[in-house]
């Protein structure tokens, strides 16, 4: 009995020191230098691995922020200034601060405004469905509604609205990392610098038709009629391919386009409401900011 | 035995409603919608102006390129617009709107011409008129004949192949012109003989179009060099890849082409218009096109002017059944669903198909219960349930490896799949992925 | 035209009219003669235990996916049903109830619904739950209801070994074969199904009907049945003919037991087996040499389960390694 039980301890055991020592000179022999200054990084990047940095992941990103002499074109949308700034102390390099920015969507086609004409049958993914034709409804240019940006993003920042059929940013959660404008397969998501109560001016539309066309597909359809191009007294709106744009490093929010805007197609967000309402009701986008 | 290709392949129902239905006129369209990208390659440019009056065959779009095709004016009349329209592709596409001048439509009524089998023109002043004229593939994927029939020195080309399958169901476009256009078919294959110096020629038909393959053989009784076969009814078997291994047992290699076994196959509906182009100088501004459909009460097939809107030929068959909830541009295998009835006819459509309410509706998809359906079905060897989970997964790479690429989008794994899985759906959006990551890379 | 707007979708634009649960219920239609002589041969409790088998089976399905996974309930496509009737058709007619419902519980949630339910599974679930009674219950699960003639009484009255048990012990006592063919039923017999066993595998010739009709339904191919058979008889055959006084027939072996049962019903299941021709063939050859291995060398004097298992452990690997030859992929022919 005893014996057996001495046997079973000492092959356990010298079992155990044999795989200790093979263990211990497996990992001198084959030990890889690397600079502790990346882990250090890793740290202090926000682990989303989101790939917004255009790195593939933060480790891979940290590697980029350490091997690099100039670091002032590489930038962290997750984590932002406080980041940037933090490792650059770190490593003593020197970055450039960037203005915070946000992603907006560029259509306000929702399913009351911009009727269906067609339906589409198929795998629910915008990809697959613009590879098959321009979209459910006239607009070739808007929302498809399947909602490819709300599976790419990784922060929980947007979700589809059951009522207009269209994508909607939670201004608070989004993080900029861009995986949204990656998806979407029509180009209407913009990233538009954020200020501090979150005001923005922006045309949400991104209809290239000309004005009866757009306005017959879409009710709140940019018709490019220049009306906003004209009042703007920052010259901040250029036309297009019969579309508004307002430059958002310009644009003072003065907020006289929204007014004149036929169409509504002109989107503010967090303004205060207006004591004298013109003629023309200011559109409501629904954020959950 | 019939002769086919081994691997592969599906069995739907034929519904070759309109077989008998003898090709008639179209009256003139009042508008014509001409879209500048009708062939595959590089879009044509425009080189009328609004308001210009053009004449029947006049070039309107001169090709843009080597692989690209000159267009055509298919009337007489008055370019109204230069506009962006749908078409086919479910874009908005450049478009040359025509409004037709009813005065002078007297040209190139070559339909009722006699038939000419005296070749005049040289070698390459054949290959000039077919390039002039605008010829590209009949069958469908239109892409020019010009480059197809360029070939260089070092290729060896011994066969020609006419592709006169049309194993697509509904579709009866290519029967009906064999029937009648039989003469001068055999005159075009002789004017192709004579400019690539072939002179071994197999017309490949599948063996449900008896009358037509009857036809060919009394016609070519006293010639020696023209043989027609008959083909095992199977889908696809109209796809070049397939009608070579049929008929001649050689497999084009992997992203090959048939000129690398030797072999050049043309559509017999771009054979009858190199004819025209050669022997009449005619352009190609008009086609043949089935207009069909279970419901359609009088389903037919007509010759259309290129750009002709859907919505007359739809008038010209009777209108659109109550129940319509599908129009198909093409046949019900590869054909792309259009949105409206104002889509032209361009120089790929071969048919018009409307399905009803019952059969538009797709089902639902369910779990892939790994039946192995789609592999058995596959004319190219692929695993379409595996490439449907990766490029789901966004392996990209992986399903590169798979050969994703060779995929032909026949459909067959998609029509098979007891589940009814999306499967072409996914691998179609995988090749069109990996074909963007590989523009970006170079 | 009417109100609904017109449908755009990729091609293609018809499909095959063949759905995943027709494909199920010709698997059903095609177990029904083996049932029929079941019926026959044991009377009542054929149908108790089948019934049992498919209601628990349908039962646990429904609930799992009610209340554990909480996705769509689709215990109508027929894969349930089929996994209860396979299952009732591997046990003996005398099992008592409580141990089907448990059968039917590890085949429905371990087999099936824990990898993710129809078309995740790796292992057949019918035979994951007929292994698990094997070899937790294997008193029960090996005392056969002797098949009399004209018996139309309640049979669990007399019990008796399979064909295989006898000839198994038979040859461990030192019998030789010529003494032990007196002692099993004979050819004709085995063939028609008048002998001791499980439910559905006594009767060959009920099987080869459904196995032939779910070939001409081309719900299975041939490849998997045939050389499954064409396995076991050649390895059989080998042993039969260095010493016939050791060893069995083929024809015994293949008569008897669950090959045929499992050649056309078990390792042809669709989502377990392999889904390229050459696959299959390696996956059929699989099973005939380990049932074979299992049935002279091991314990158990059945191995049809076991093999169909393992085998079914190499499916993906089977899958990843054999390729359908690609289009174009070799050039074998030449420019003339």
């Amino acid at each position: 009995m005893t014996d057996s039980v001495l046997h079973s301890v000492l092959l356990l055991t010298s079992l155990g020191v044999i795989a200790a020592i093979v263990l211990y000179v497996v990992s001198k022999k084959f030990y890889v230098y690397e600079n502790p200054l990346i882990t250090d990084v890793e740290d202090l990047l926000p682990a989303a691995n989101c790939a917004g940095c255009g790195s593939p992941g933060c480790r891979s990103f940290a590697e980029k922020l350490v091997n690099t002499e100039d670091i002032s074109n590489l930038f962290c949308p997750v984590g932002g200034n406080d980041v940037m700034k933090s490792i650059a102390e770190l490593l003593g390099k020197e970055v450039i601060e960037k203005d915070p920015t946000v992603a907006v969507l560029l259509c306000q086609g929702s399913c009351d405004m911009r009727p269906k004409t067609t339906q589409f049958q198929g795998p629910d993914s915008c990809a697959i469905s613009a590879l098959v034709f321009s979209g459910e409804t006239d607009c070739q240019y808007g929302c498809l509604g399947k909602g490819d940006c709300v599976e790419a993003c990784l922060f929980d920042a947007m979700y589809m609205d059951k009522d207009t059929g269209l994508p909607i940013i939670i201004t608070d959660k989004c993080t900029s990392c861009g995986a949204c404008v990656e998806a979407c397969p029509k180009n209407i998501i913009e990233m538009r610098p954020k200020n501090k109560r979150d005001l923005k001016i922006f045309v949400g539309c991104m209809n290239e038709d000309k004005g009866g066309i757009a306005k017959k597909a879409c009710n709140v359809a940019c018709i490019g009629c220049s009306k906003c191009f004209d009042i703007c007294p920052k010259g901040a709106i250029t036309m297009a391919n019969n579309l508004a744009y307002i430059d958002p490093y310009l644009c003072t929010l003065c907020r006289k386009c929204v007014d004149i805007c036929p169409t509504n197609s002109i989107i503010e967000t967090n303004f205060p409401p207006k004591k004298v309402k013109a003629n023309v009701k200011p559109v409501k986008i629904k954020t959950d900011a | 035995m019939l002769k086919t290709f081994p691997k592969g392949g599906i069995h739907p129902h034929e519904n070759k409603i309109t077989s008998a239905k003898a090709i008639k006129k179209l009256p003139l369209p009042k508008t014509v919608y001409v879209p500048i990208s009708q062939h595959i390659g590089i879009p044509s440019e425009i080189i009328v102006e609004r308001k210009e009056k053009v004449s029947i065959g006049q070039v309107i779009a001169k090709s843009g390129g080597y692989v690209s095709s000159n267009i055509h004016s298919p009337v007489a009349g008055t370019v109204t617009k230069l506009d962006k329209l749908i078409d086919s592709s479910g874009y908005k596409k450049q478009c040359i709107v025509i409004r037709t001048d009813f005065k002078d439509q007297s040209n190139f009524e070559i339909i009722d011409t006699p038939l000419q089998t005296e070749i005049k023109l040289s070698e390459t002043e054949i290959l000039q008129h077919i390039t002039d004229y605008g010829i590209v593939g009949l069958g469908g994927a239109t892409f020019p004949s010009h480059v197809k029939l360029n070939i260089k020195k070092d290729k060896i080309i011994d066969y020609l192949i006419i592709n006169g399958v049309e194993c697509e169901p509904y579709l009866t476009a290519d029967h009906r012109l064999m029937l009648e256009k039989a003469e001068e078919i055999i005159v075009g294959i002789e004017i192709l003989m004579f400019a690539l110096h072939i002179d071994k020629i197999i017309i490949g038909i599948e063996n449900n179009k008896k009358n037509a393959i009857d036809n060919f053989k009394k016609l070519t009784t006293n010639n020696n060099k023209i043989k027609v076969a008959a083909l095992k009814i199977k889908y696809p078997q109209g796809s070049e890849k397939q009608l070579v291994k049929s008929l001649l047992k050689r497999e084009v290699p992997k992203n090959g082409l048939p000129l690398d076994v030797g072999v050049i196959v043309h559509n017999v509906g771009t054979i009858f218009a190199i004819y025209e182009a050669v022997q009449y100088n005619k352009p190609l501004i008009e086609r043949v096109v089935t207009v069909t459909g279970k419901k359609v009460k009088n389903p037919s097939n007509f010759w259309v002017k290129i750009g002709t809107p859907v919505k007359d030929l739809i008038d010209e068959v009777g209108g659109l059944p109550e129940d319509t909830r599908k129009i198909i541009n093409g046949g019900p295998m590869m054909g792309k669903a259009i949105k409206n009835t104002d889509v032209p006819i361009t120089k790929g459509t071969s048919g018009i198909l409307v399905i009803s309410e019952d059969e538009a509706e797709r089902k639902r998809s369910k779990n892939c219960i790994r039946c192995g359906q789609c592999v058995f079905v596959c004319p190219m060897g692929l695993e379409p349930h595996l490439l449907m989970n990766l490029t789901e997964k966004r392996m990209y790479e992986k399903a590169f490896n798979e050969d994703i690429m060779t995929c032909i989008e026949c459909g067959s794994c998609s029509y098979v799949c007891p589940s009814h899985r999306p499967l072409l759906d996914y691998i179609r959006f995988g090749k069109s992925i990996i074909k963007k990551l590989e523009t970006d890379k170079n | 035209m009417n109100n609904q707007p017109i449908i755009i979708s990729a091609s293609p634009h018809v499909h095959s009219s063949r759905t995943s649960k027709k494909l199920m219920y010709d698997v059903v239609i095609a177990l029904i003669p083996a049932f029929l002589v079941s019926l026959y041969v044991f009377g009542i409790s054929a149908l108790i235990v089948t019934s049992i088998a498919v209601i628990s089976c349908l039962v646990f399905e429904f609930l799992i996916q009610k209340y554990l996974l909480k996705t769509e309930i689709t215990i109508s496509d027929g894969s349930a049903l089929i996994t209860g009737i396979l299952l009732a058709f591997n046990l003996p007619s005398n099992l008592p109830i409580w141990m089907i419902i448990v059968g039917s519980l590890v085949a429905i949630a371990v087999a099936k619904s824990s990898f993710g339910g129809l078309g995740f599974n790796i292992f057949n679930p019918a035979l994951v739950g007929r292994v698990f009674l094997l070899i937790s219950f294997p008193v029960q699960m090996t005392m056969w209801p002797t098949a009399v003639e004209n018996n139309t009484a309640i049979a669990d009255a007399v019990t008796g070994a399979t064909p295989l048990e006898i000839i198994k012990e038979g040859l461990m006592y030192g019998e030789t074969m010529t003494e032990l063919t007196s002692k099993i039923p004979s050819n004709i017999d085995l063939f028609l199904g008048i002998t001791g066993g499980s439910l559905g595998e006594m009767s060959a010739i009920a099987l080869i009907l459904g196995g032939l009709f779910l070939i001409i339904r081309k719900v299975i191919t041939w490849h998997i049945p045939t050389i499954m058979l064409i396995t076991i008889a050649i390895i059989t055959g080998i042993f039969w003919l260095v010493n016939p006084e050791k060893n069995a027939n083929p024809l015994i072996h293949i008569l008897s037991g669950g090959v045929l049962l499992g050649a056309f019903f078990m390792a042809t299941d669709l989502v377990t087996s392999p889904m390229t021709k050459k696959g299959m063939v390696i996956f059929a050859i699989g099973i005939g040499v380990i049932t074979v291995v299992i049935r002279k060398f091991g314990a158990y004097p059945e191995g049809v389960s076991f093999a169909i298992l393992i085998m079914n452990a190499f499916v993906p690997l089977i899958n990843t390694y054999f390729k359908p030859r690609r289009f174009g992929s070799k050039i074998k022919s030449k420019i003339v």
